[in-house]
């Protein structure tokens, strides 16, 4: 089966400006391969197309990419789910700046995640003399949060992130957020709402839940965001 | 933490409750004008009627109050979306709070003095 796909290609050193750029790839009848295989087919074409992938099973979160209008992981998505359109069409996750070809700069969506503190503060009035326990009720409360990989699939998908990243922490960072706030280790809970308490970085979010249609880990950030929204209202009334 | 001084409220959660407390009044008052209309023939008397009629003046003040708060945080979310340039985005923040402001004054005067 002869599948035609379209990929975004930039290279700032050479190219103007980005283009997107056809090719045919010859897909064995019955094989349902990966859009991650794809493009590894598609490499060998053309060497010189740049996509990053690491663990090619949808654990390490690094191709993420835009297929057909819809972010995702290449790795997890089978051909099948993309063909009911016809061809395939292939760009970079939105809103980065692109570094090359499906390569985004990832930069500011890790300054966001690193804004709201993405690890355990203790003030040692819960001193661990060997582990820190917790009871398994408390350990569900993380549930759902701690699973996410930072593939940036959500908040590359967000408007809110789109139109203001230095400002909107994110699905990705809030969800993290939440994940801190709900740890039962964790002392720094005031701390941390108040980093969080202005117009943007967390009341930016319109409950549009992009994010969640997207995650590939069928992770909820909207969920969790409303549990930050209603730990910032009941403490400030 | 991020700062704005230009919207209403002071913080997020400020702006966040404002909102939402806005919205409650002017569906509340929505369906009460509403519902004058569906159960009663409109006239200029019953219309003047309904208006000179303290509770509804109260309310319709109230209404365009939480018309002005609604407005002014609510433009002031879509502007700093979609238009960048600073000077244009507070021009424009500006011209539609005065105009908000206008239709409470224009309210007020329309309303009291029936
Ligand atoms: S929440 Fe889901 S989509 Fe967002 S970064 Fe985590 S795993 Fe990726
Ligand atoms: S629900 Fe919130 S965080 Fe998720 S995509 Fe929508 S605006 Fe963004």
């Amino acid at each position: 089966m002869n599948v035609e796909f379209s990929v975004y290609r930039y290279n700032p050193s050479v190219d103007a400006k980005p283009y997107m750029k056809v090719y045919q790839l010859d897909v064995p009848e019955g094989s349902d391969m990966m859009v991650l295989d794809a493009l590894t087919l598609l490499k060998e074409q053309d060497s010189g197309l740049a996509f990053r992938r690491s663990c090619r099973e949808g654990v390490c979160g690094s191709d993420g990419i835009n297929m057909n209008g819809k972010n995702g992981l290449a790795c997890i998505t089978p051909l099948s789910d993309l063909l009911s359109a016809g061809k395939i069409v292939i760009r970079p996750l939105p809103g980065l700046p692109v570094v090359r070809d499906l390569v985004v700069d990832m930069s500011q969506f890790y300054d966001n995640y690193a804004r709201i503190k993405p690890f355990l503060i203790s003030d040692g009035e819960l001193p661990p003399a060997r582990e820190h326990l917790q009871s398994p009720e408390e350990r569900e409360k993380i549930d759902g949060m701690y699973e996410c990989i930072l593939c940036a699939c959500c908040s590359t998908s967000c408007p809110s992130f789109w139109w203001n990243p230095e400002k909107f922490v994110g699905p990705a960072g809030l969800l993290a957020a939440y994940r801190w706030l709900a740890d039962s280790r964790d002392t720094a809970t005031d701390e941390r709402l108040s980093e969080l308490d202005d117009a943007f970085s967390v009341f930016r979010c319109h409950g549009i839940m992009n994010c969640v249609s997207v995650c590939p880990k069928g992770l909820n950030p909207t969920k969790a965001i409303g549990h930050i929204k209603s730990m910032l209202v009941k403490r400030a009334v | 933490m991020v700062n704005n001084v230009s919207t209403f409220g002071r913080s997020g959660v400020h702006d966040y409750l404002l909102v939402r407390a806005s919205a409650i009044i002017l569906a509340l008052y929505t369906f009460y004008v509403l519902g004058f209309i569906a159960f009663n023939e409109i006239t200029y008397l019953s219309w003047s009627g309904f208006y000179s009629y303290l509770p509804t003046q109260i309310f319709s003040l109230l209404a365009l109050l939480a018309l002005l708060v609604h407005a002014w945080i609510g433009l002031w979310q879509v502007l700093t979306d979609y238009v960048k340039p600073t000077g244009l985005r507070l021009g424009l923040q500006y011209l539609l709070n005065i105009v908000a402001f206008v239709y409470v004054a224009a309210g007020i005067l329309i309303i009291w003095g029936l």
